[in-house]
């Protein structure tokens, strides 16, 4: 039997309990996959990868020229979550997005919480992503982040914690539709044993997202997925959701802003753009605003904006909140906007600029990840326990010339699941993006997208690192009363 | 819709036929070189004078060996009319417009696209006998496609007159073809040579067995008069432009027959001189010169398309 090999190690690992024991909510799966051989199992694997590759479910790789599209890699073992687990996880992302929403309000308004002394007033202003053109602003119904991909991680022990908030442009969903579809076809009796808790909600969740930000009351308003062009790394993505959701797929020489409005030219003149599903980093956006060497973004369209005579998701600032010292004080904030306790915990979270954390960040580098605090996608980050000597003092060298800019959090021992990698599975170290949208109501898509890190012992899973992807399995938990954890 | 995302769909269907006509007038040469007498000099040169494109040939290859054609029309990278890069824009334009056309079509030109790409990366020249009828094929899965799943909206009527236009330019250039296999040997018209030669070229424009229906006997003049004045065999120039121009006014809004656009003129210009042209009239003039005379006026309304409905300059 294809398990028979497996040993889970001295790992949390998401479907086995210990050698040959898998847990309840994953028995059928390794049943299943136990019944098949090996060369069965590649066959599937390898008809997945051609099918996304034919489909164009695919990244594109900077600097590469021929033949600049890759195939995100996928694993047919998927990762699952009980049910029971996953309602949990549900509620602490709701309770944080709404505290975050509050903070990007409170911050860009009336700045109570730094009046109020819960968060220093340098650490916002300091933020690279904090926007000064967007004070004032106030965006339908007060949302600011309607879309948002929270990276979640569970460490040895399956303790869940919050890594990172996207609250830019976060992508990743249309794989977690795509690998779906796929996994839909190699598993197809699976789906309705396990009661697996459908995806494919979410374009229709969007939709209903973006149409609840129409500016005015419109007949037929027009949303518009804005992206820098086909050569972006996630231009399937942004065509993919596009065309889901039945929007113009725009770029910013599509657009212009006229007569107070914004615009696209059509072949029958210019049409007015009601929403836009912005895919552009904020300093993009708009060259007369913010980076004027910017040619993605549409000169003018802050001030149409701020009239609010166009929507723009997410709204323009909420980069602050992904500042990863800003992320040290989400507890506070929901303690602060909610009055409740922090349901997910953050990772403990040392600050560089504090001169005591600092001098304990530098003598324990070693054990530590230092991540810069306005980088992501795995970029700007150090692997203390996996770097070389001269890499560490870089790092330290760094911390101290900018302490701003970096913070540092315990190496936390990823959960692994089953991968197969050649003729064999190894565990492979994962984490978890579920994907939020915050229209009328706050709504998780259940699941998320799974990245796995395929490079053996790596901790990073980033697509741009070498990363693969597996589809994520919430299905009915076998035993309700399970603890849930506290 | 969108200029640019209308500007697309045009070109990616121009690209798709483009690269199945390719495939139509080298096979149309390789059939005849097959059927021609041993010791007749092969005809290849007449292939790259009609796309237009000698000179990039000449300074790439030098020569012109058959195989040295072959390659450039095919598999050459470099060259913007070889099979392989016109699907590669194809579908570059796809890429750039996949939420506005259905995923059946996009699958279809990304697959085309992969079967090429992967022949051209084994480059067996040998192999082309069966690789023209797959690139004809998958060209017409495509178009098949199209019409199956996309709605018939602005933008498919985009996708049609892209495809017609190049499909009349390109039966302009396959006749021609013939008219340059045949210059050094005059006297062979009406031998049983030059019959094969006009049956192969009907085939190669898929045009035989809809011929034959047609008027029975191979003549030179009917071949001629049917791809180029038959408004209902769906390759022949006129019914291209008849078809194209129902497109162009579904577009611009325009009753048949009148003209709003510089498009509307130039195209229903075109297609009226047709309706009343005849075959002896064309003879007359020179086919050759008549089918020079076409392409050029056929470039016109493609100009006229892109500053119509195209190109992006602020209001």
């Amino acid at each position: 039997m294809l398990f028979d090999a497996y040993d889970p190690g001295d790992f949390f690992d998401e479907l086995f309990l210990g050698p040959g024991q898998p847990r309840p909510e994953a028995e059928l799966l390794i049943k299943r996959v136990n019944a098949m051989s090996l060369v069965e199992l590649q066959q599937r694997q390898r008809a997945v990868q051609n099918t996304l590759f034919k489909l164009g479910v695919t990244f594109n790789v900077y600097s590469d020229n021929e033949g600049t599209e890759r195939i995100f890699p996928f694993d047919v073992i998927p990762r699952v979550v009980p049910g029971h687990e996953w309602e949990w996880l549900e509620k602490g992302l709701k309770q944080r997005i709404q505290a975050l929403n509050c903070f990007i309000h409170d911050v860009y308004n009336d700045q109570k919480i730094l009046k109020d002394g819960v968060i220093p007033r340098h650490v916002v202003e300091s933020a690279p992503g904090f926007l000064k053109p967007c004070m004032g602003l106030n965006p339908p119904n007060g949302i600011w982040c309607h879309i948002t991909g929270t990276d979640l991680v569970r460490d040895k022990d399956g303790k869940w914690y919050v890594l990172e908030d996207n609250m830019r442009c976060p992508s990743g969903v249309s794989y977690v539709l795509e690998n779906r579809r796929v996994m839909k076809n190699t598993f197809p009796h699976l789906f309705s044993a396990m009661e697996i808790a459908a995806v494919d909600d979410y374009a229709s969740q969007l939709l209903e997202t973006l149409l609840s930000l129409v500016p005015e009351p419109l007949i037929d308003p027009r949303v518009a997925v804005l992206t820098p062009g086909m050569y972006n790394s996630a231009y399937f993505e942004h065509s993919f959701l596009a065309q889901q959701i039945g929007a113009e797929l725009v770029e910013g020489r599509d657009l212009v802003v006229s007569d107070g409005y914004l615009k696209m030219r059509t072949t029958k003149g210019l049409e007015r753009v009601d929403v836009v599903y912005r895919r552009i980093d904020d300093d993009f956006i708009d060259p007369q605003a913010f980076r004027p060497d910017s040619l993605l973004g549409v000169p003018g369209l802050m001030e149409v904006y701020r009239e609010g005579r166009v929507a723009i998701a997410n709204a323009l600032g909420t980069g602050v909140a992904d500042d990863k010292l800003v992320y040290a004080y989400v507890p506070a904030m929901v303690r602060y906007y909610l009055d409740e306790d922090q349901i997910i915990p953050n990772v403990p979270t040392y600050l560089c600029e504090d001169p005591s954390q600092q001098a304990h960040v530098l003598d324990n580098i070693d054990q530590l990840v230092v991540k810069a605090t306005n980088a992501s996608g795995g970029y700007g980050m150090l692997v203390g326990p996996h770097a070389s000597n001269e890499e560490r003092q870089d790092f330290c060298d760094r911390i101290r010339t900018n302490p701003r800019g970096y913070i540092a959090q315990p190496t936390l021992c990823l959960s692994r699941v089953p991968t197969l990698i050649g003729d064999g599975f190894e565990g492979c170290h994962v984490d978890l993006r579920p994907y939020i949208l915050y229209g009328q109501d706050i709504y998780v898509n259940p699941g998320g997208l799974t990245r796995v890190a395929l490079k053996r012992g790596s901790l990073v899973v980033n697509s741009s690192q070498g990363g693969g992807s597996k589809d994520t399995w919430v299905v009915k938990s076998i035993n309700p009363d399970a603890m849930v954890q506290s | 819709m969108l200029s640019r995302v209308a500007d697309s769909i045009y070109w990616l269907n121009r690209y798709v036929e483009r690269a199945e006509n390719v495939a139509r007038f080298v096979d149309v040469n390789l059939n005849l070189l097959l059927d021609a007498p041993p010791g007749m000099e092969q005809q290849w040169k007449p292939l790259v004078i009609t796309t237009g494109d000698q000179d990039m040939f000449k300074q790439r290859y030098g020569e012109a060996t058959a195989e040295n054609i072959l390659r450039f029309l095919t598999f050459d990278r470099e060259y913007p009319n070889s099979i392989i890069s016109c699907l590669r824009s194809a579908r570059e334009n796809a890429r750039s417009v996949r939420e506005v056309i259905s995923s059946e079509m996009w699958e279809q030109v990304n697959t085309f696209y992969l079967t090429v790409n992967e022949a051209a990366d084994v480059g067996l020249l040998s192999e082309l006998h069966n690789f023209f009828p797959e690139v004809k094929m998958a060209s017409h899965l495509f178009a098949g496609v199209m019409d199956a799943t996309m709605s018939h909206n602005e933008g498919w009527h985009f996708g049609r007159l892209g495809r017609l236009l190049e499909r009349a330019d390109k039966t302009a250039r396959i006749l021609d073809v013939k008219y340059y296999i045949l210059l050094p040997s005059v006297t062979d018209v009406g031998s049983p040579l030059d019959d094969l030669q006009w049956i192969a070229l009907l085939k190669s424009a898929s045009a035989y067995e809809m011929y034959r229906k047609r008027q029975y006997r191979i003549t030179p003049k009917g071949v001629t008069e049917f791809l180029t004045l038959n408004r209902e065999f769906p390759r022949s120039i006129q019914f291209c432009l008849l078809e194209a121009e129902q497109s162009l006014h579904q577009i611009s809004g325009t009753p048949a027959g009148t003209w709003r656009t510089e498009s509307d003129r130039a195209l229903g210009r075109l297609r009226s001189e047709l309706d009343f042209l005849t075959i002896d009239e064309i003879t007359q003039q020179g086919l050759h010169e008549f089918l020079d005379r076409l392409q050029v006026r056929l470039n016109q309304v493609s100009e006229k398309i892109f500053a119509d409905f195209f190109t992006l300059e602020s209001v």
